[in-house]
Formats: structure tokens, sequence, C-alpha cells
């Protein structure tokens, strides 16, 4: 058995604030393979992000607690020194965030905050810095790179800048890039344009991609592999194809049950998940999503709300939930499957 | 950024005649006769009415306020001799030429105001720094908790006690003095040190909470987070990431406050004795002495408007989606 590129165990990330520690990732463990693409899905405040940036050590140490391990290639994350993390961070590891316009510097030039990264990591001198940034302006599809290089992010639309922070984040060929909403703040006609572009961008270089997303769409055209999360925790995992052909877990379902669709016809009615996120800081016994299943009678007298459902089996398509795989495949194929 | 000057010094020039005009108008507003009092207490109607004339202030308003503007750009005739441009009038009190009364003392102003702007530039931006640096921990209190305490401060209060505790009794510090930077710059220096400091305090604690406010405040932007999520350095991500983004209010109020201090630092300069800007105003209003006032207001107004044009400015050089024009 190989070791995974980027591998996360018993991931776990609480907050102290004001109004009790918020435990935003709980028990999480993931796998990244090497020129492989993860989707996480999960409504906000699933810890998708946070997770994210527990991998990047992007967290105040003064108020966070993470435990667990975040290995990659060999190295452990959780204990490296600052030191060790800002070297890795942009250069191995480049993260790209949701809004390109407050997430890019208003105050230097794209070429300069593309080729300050490239200096930092490879001690190249500016003139080199430069022509790698103008390169990686044309990788990414910036038209005329060598005139726009000196252009500030407010004089570029928000493809553009999206490209510009993709260019940032690809500078130093990292082998691990997360993606945390690069769509959502985008056009749909560009939400397709910049997904072709990382998918190209992961065949020419082997990146590894984590896609942290809402959309299952997205995940659908971009990723191979998915992770569900709800309330911190992995609650469903496996392909693509696994996951969203034959969802297992009753939250998967309603996800996908909430999700509008081209094909379908206009008289299937989109159903929400019912209920609302359950609180961080008093997150509900037995398994999280309890509350808000319709299916809790059908797994049995007062299962869900015991012990915690585990993710099983630890390899290929997993669900935590304590139907059987009967009962979920019954209740997939009667009562969610007419609504996709 | 040479049209963007040309509006402004003409917006500027603008702008202060209309000070200048409420100035004269709201004078006269009150009922009041400078010749009266000028002339003293035992007065004949001849006298008094050869006083006004000399004054000037037996014409119209209006006729006075045009021959006043006239005056600055033409120079101007009066009974005791002429007065060349820029003319600002005499005094009503001892027939000074206005223009070279504020020329005499405007170095002690410049000098008070460029010292103590050093002073609390430099404590004021440091431990804001430091506080936004070390938020929540003991170094941030310390200083939030000092700033607190020199937000509270009296200048003439402290001003006394220093100069009785550093000067007279523990004899550190020179006694507080103007000499010309020209003359002696070794004395200019320790005469106005304790009148910097003291100045300083109540801005050094202004500019504590401004720079710390403004950093905390960077510091949780998204492209502060990117600067560090690309592996910069936290020094690099403080200085040359935040801090740009910080420095934006603290200029805009540093404009101000510059301004202002060379309209006259009032009570520090009473406190120390010093005789610049703000002691003329005093002088001007006490003694009912319009041309006097009229100077002082112009310069006041005068530096603002200008430290206004010169942040709009700084403001296009650090921030590149502000434009000037």
């Amino acid at each position: 058995m190989t070791i995974p590129f980027l591998s996360v165990r018993d991931l776990t990330v609480d907050f102290d604030t004001e109004d009790g520690v918020v435990h935003a990732v709980d028990g999480l463990s993931f796998d990244v393979e090497k020129g492989t693409t993860l989707g996480i899905v999960g409504e906000s405040g699933s810890g998708k992000s946070v997770t994210n940036l527990a991998v990047l050590g992007l967290h105040d140490p003064a108020y966070t607690k993470i435990s667990g391990e975040i290995v990659l290639d060999g190295r452990e994350l959780t204990t490296a020194p600052r030191r060790e993390l800002e070297r890795l961070r942009g250069n191995k590891v480049a993260m790209i965030f949701q809004d390109p316009l407050t997430s890019l510097s208003p105050y230097h030039s794209v070429g300069r905050q593309i080729s300050e990264t490239y200096r930092r990591h490879t001690g190249a001198s500016r003139g080199e810095a430069r022509g790698r940034a103008v390169e990686m302006l044309r990788r990414v599809g910036i038209p005329h790179p060598v005139s726009r290089v000196d252009d500030y992010p407010h004089q570029f639309s928000g493809g553009m800048r999206q490209r510009v922070m993709i260019a940032m984040a690809l500078v130093c060929d990292p082998d691990l890039l997360i993606a945390d909403e690069p769509t959502t703040a985008l056009d749909v006609t560009v939400q397709a344009q910049i997904l072709d572009l990382l998918k190209e961008l992961q065949e020419q270089t082997g990146t590894a991609i984590i896609l942290i997303t809402h959309d299952l769409g997205v995940v659908a055209n971009a990723a191979q592999e998915v992770l569900v999360m709800y309330a911190g925790r992995a609650v469903e995992r496996g392909t693509v194809r696994e996951v969203l052909g034959t969802p297992r877990h009753p939250y998967t379902w309603g996800l996908l049950s909430s999700m509008p669709r081209l094909r379908s016809s206009v008289d299937v009615p989109l159903v929400p998940v019912r209920g609302t996120p359950p609180s961080l800081i008093h997150v509900p016994p037995g398994c999280p999503f309890h509350p808000r299943c319709d299916y809790q009678a059908q797994a049995g007298p007062d299962l869900c709300v015991g012990d915690r459902p585990e993710l099983s089996p630890h390899r290929g398509h997993g669900d935590a939930c304590y139907l059987t795989p009967a009962h979920k495949r019954e209740i997939f194929a009667d009562q969610i499957k007419e609504r996709l | 950024m040479s049209r963007f000057l040309l509006r402004r010094l003409l917006g500027a020039a603008v702008i202060l005649m209309i000070i200048s005009a409420v100035t004269f108008f709201l004078f006269f507003a009150v009922p009041r006769d400078p010749a009266r009092f000028a002339c003293g207490k035992i007065c004949p109607p001849e006298t008094l009415e050869l006083v006004r004339h000399n004054m000037g202030i037996d014409e119209p308003v209006f006729l006075q306020y045009w021959h006043w503007l006239i005056g600055i750009f033409a120079g101007r005739d009066f009974t005791y001799g002429r007065c060349d441009a820029p003319c600002l009038g005499y005094s009503f009190v001892n027939q000074q030429p206005i223009f070279d009364a504020i020329v005499d003392r405007f170095p002690t102003t410049l000098s008070l105001t460029i010292g103590a702007a050093v002073v609390f530039l430099l404590f004021g931006i440091g431990m804001g720094m430091i506080a936004a640096a070390r938020q929540g921990r003991p170094a941030d209190k310390i200083a939030s908790s000092a700033s607190l305490i020199g937000a509270s401060m009296q200048i003439y209060f402290v001003g006394v006690l220093a100069t009785w505790v550093l000067v007279d009794q523990l004899q550190l510090f020179e006694r507080p003095a103007y000499h010309e930077l020209t003359a002696d710059p070794v004395k200019w220096f320790s005469g106005l040190l304790i009148p910097w400091l003291v100045l300083s305090i109540i801005f050094t604690a202004n500019y504590t909470r401004m720079t710390r406010s403004s950093m905390v405040e960077q510091l949780s932007e998204d492209y502060v987070r990117t600067a560090r999520a690309k592996g910069m350095p936290s020094r690099t991500v403080f200085l040359r990431f935040a801090w740009r983004g910080a420095m934006g209010p603290i200029i805009t109020i540093f404009g101000v406050d510059l301004g202002a201090l060379l309209g006259g630092a009032i009570i520090t300069e009473q406190t120390f004795v010093l005789h610049g800007i703000g002691e003329l105003s005093i002088k001007a209003v006490v003694n009912q002495d319009l041309p006097m006032l009229l100077g002082v207001v112009l310069v006041a107004a005068t530096a603002i408007v200008l430290f206004n044009i010169v942040v709009d400015a700084a403001y296009a050089f650090i921030d590149p989606r502000v434009r000037l024009s």
C-alpha cells in the first residue's frame, strides 16, 4: 500500500470564543493523491474551509487548538514550526480564495504579487521573477500579459482576477492546491472557464487539488473523489460516481434533492434540507444530523441519539449512518431517486 | 498631477476667501467699536472719528473687506504710509504690520509643530503597531491603557508639572524657551524638548489607538490572509501588506492635526510662554484686533487646506485605486 500524498487523520480544530468552544472540525480523516482532485462539499459552517486553513497552518494559535495528523509528502504539519510552514505555503501548498477582489492586495500590481511569491521561495532575481510572472499570466490565459503585468487588481474583471489568483498560487509549481470556493463569486460562464483552467493546469503539472465548494455541480465537473462534510465531520466519502450516483447518507440525499437540475421536469419540486445547521458549540449528541433526519426511526430506536456513527468502510465508498445498507438502497431507490 | 494641483489650489483660494469673509462679517456682527477700544477711556468724538478713519472702519463692511482683499495682492495705502503686497493691514493695537508679525512668530510655531509631530508619529504609530501585533496580550493591554491615560491628560497641568519636576527639581532639562534654530541648534532643541513631549502626549495616545484599530482591521482582511497563505514572513505581512492599508486613515488625521497645529498650539504656547501664532490669536481676540484676527485665521486655514491637498495626493500614491482627476 502506498502512502497517500496528503493524509489527514482524526483532525480536530477547536476555536476558543467568548460564547464557548467551537468544535469546527471533529475527527476528520481523508487522503488526497497526486494528480487527483478531491471535492469537499457541505453547507456553510460545516468545517470545509477551516480544515484547509489548518492544512496551511493559517489559524491564530492563540485561539485555536488543532489535534490529529496532517501529513504532506511524509511531513507532519500540525507540529511543524512556523518558519517551516511559511516556507511550505505558496511553495508546496498553495491556496485560491473565494473572492479574488478582496483576496488580492489592492496596493500592489498583479505582477509584483506573483513575482514576490516566486522570489520568496526560489530566491530568483527581480528580472527572472518578472519574466516568470508574465509566463504565468500567459499560462492562465490573460491576454497581453506583457502589458498587463504592471496593472492592479481593480483593473481586471472578476474572472481575470481569479486567473491572476491561480497564476499566483501556481507560480512555484505546488504539489497541492487548495481551492476554497474558487468560482462562487464569479459569473456562471466564467465559472466553467475557471474550472476548465484548473483541470488543464492539473494535467500539465500533476498537482493534487482540494476543491472546496457547496455546489455539487462543480464537484461533478471537476473532482474524482468527494467528501461530504456536516458539522465538522465527514458523513460520506467516495468517488464522484459513487457519491453522486448512489448516495447513501441522508444528508447527501438532502443536498442532492435541493439542487436544481436541467434535465428533470419542472414539476419535480426542489426539497430543501429541513431545519438549520447545528450550533458548533453545542453539537447534537450521537449523529449530528439526527435532528434534521427523516429516517431515524428506520435506523432503530435511539440509535441515532446515542453514539456517533463512524464512517465505514475505511476505504472506498463510505458513510456515517446507522441505516443498514439494505435500507439505504431501498430508501434511495424508492424516495430519493425520483427527485433527482 | 499638475491638473489636480491647479484645480485644488484654485479651490483652496476660494475656500480661503470664504473663510476670511465670514471672519470679517462675524467680527462686525457683534456690536462693538474697536476704535473706542483703541482710543482709550477719555476719547473726544473728533479723535474717535479720526481713529476710525485711520483704522479704515468708517467704511461699509463690504468695502472694508474689498480693500483688505485687494491689499493682499496689490498692497494698500494707509494714513501711516504705504503697505506693500502681500498686505494684511496694520494691527489696531500697535500699528505693527500684520504680515511682519506673523512672519516673526511663525518659526516658533513651526518648530513646535514639527518636533511634536516627529514625537507623536514615532511613538503613536510604534505603540499602535506593537499593540496590534500583540493583540490581547500584555503589551497590547499596556499600550491601550497607557493611551487612555494619555488621552485624558491636560497640557497646562502636565506642562507645569513637567517643568517643575524636570527643570526646577531634577535639573535634567533646559527651561522651555524658543531659540532660533539657525542661531543655536542645540539650544533650539533643548529649549523645545519639554514643550514637544508635553504637546505630543495627547496626540501620541490618539495615534496609538488609531494605528492599533486600523491595523487590527487590516490584519483580518482577505488580502492579508492571502499574503500569509503564499508564505510571506509575518514581518512582511505586517509591514508591507497590513500597514499599507492601515496608513490611509492615519494620514488623513495627520493632515488635519498638522494644519491645526500650524495655526497655533494656543494652550501649549501659553503654558510655556512661547511666542508663536497661538499667542497672537489670543491677543487678537482679546484686543478686538480685526486685522490680526484675520491674519491668524488665514494662517490656520491655509495650513489646513494645503495639508488636505497633500493628504489627497499621498492617498493616490498609497492606493492605486484612487485617481487624481
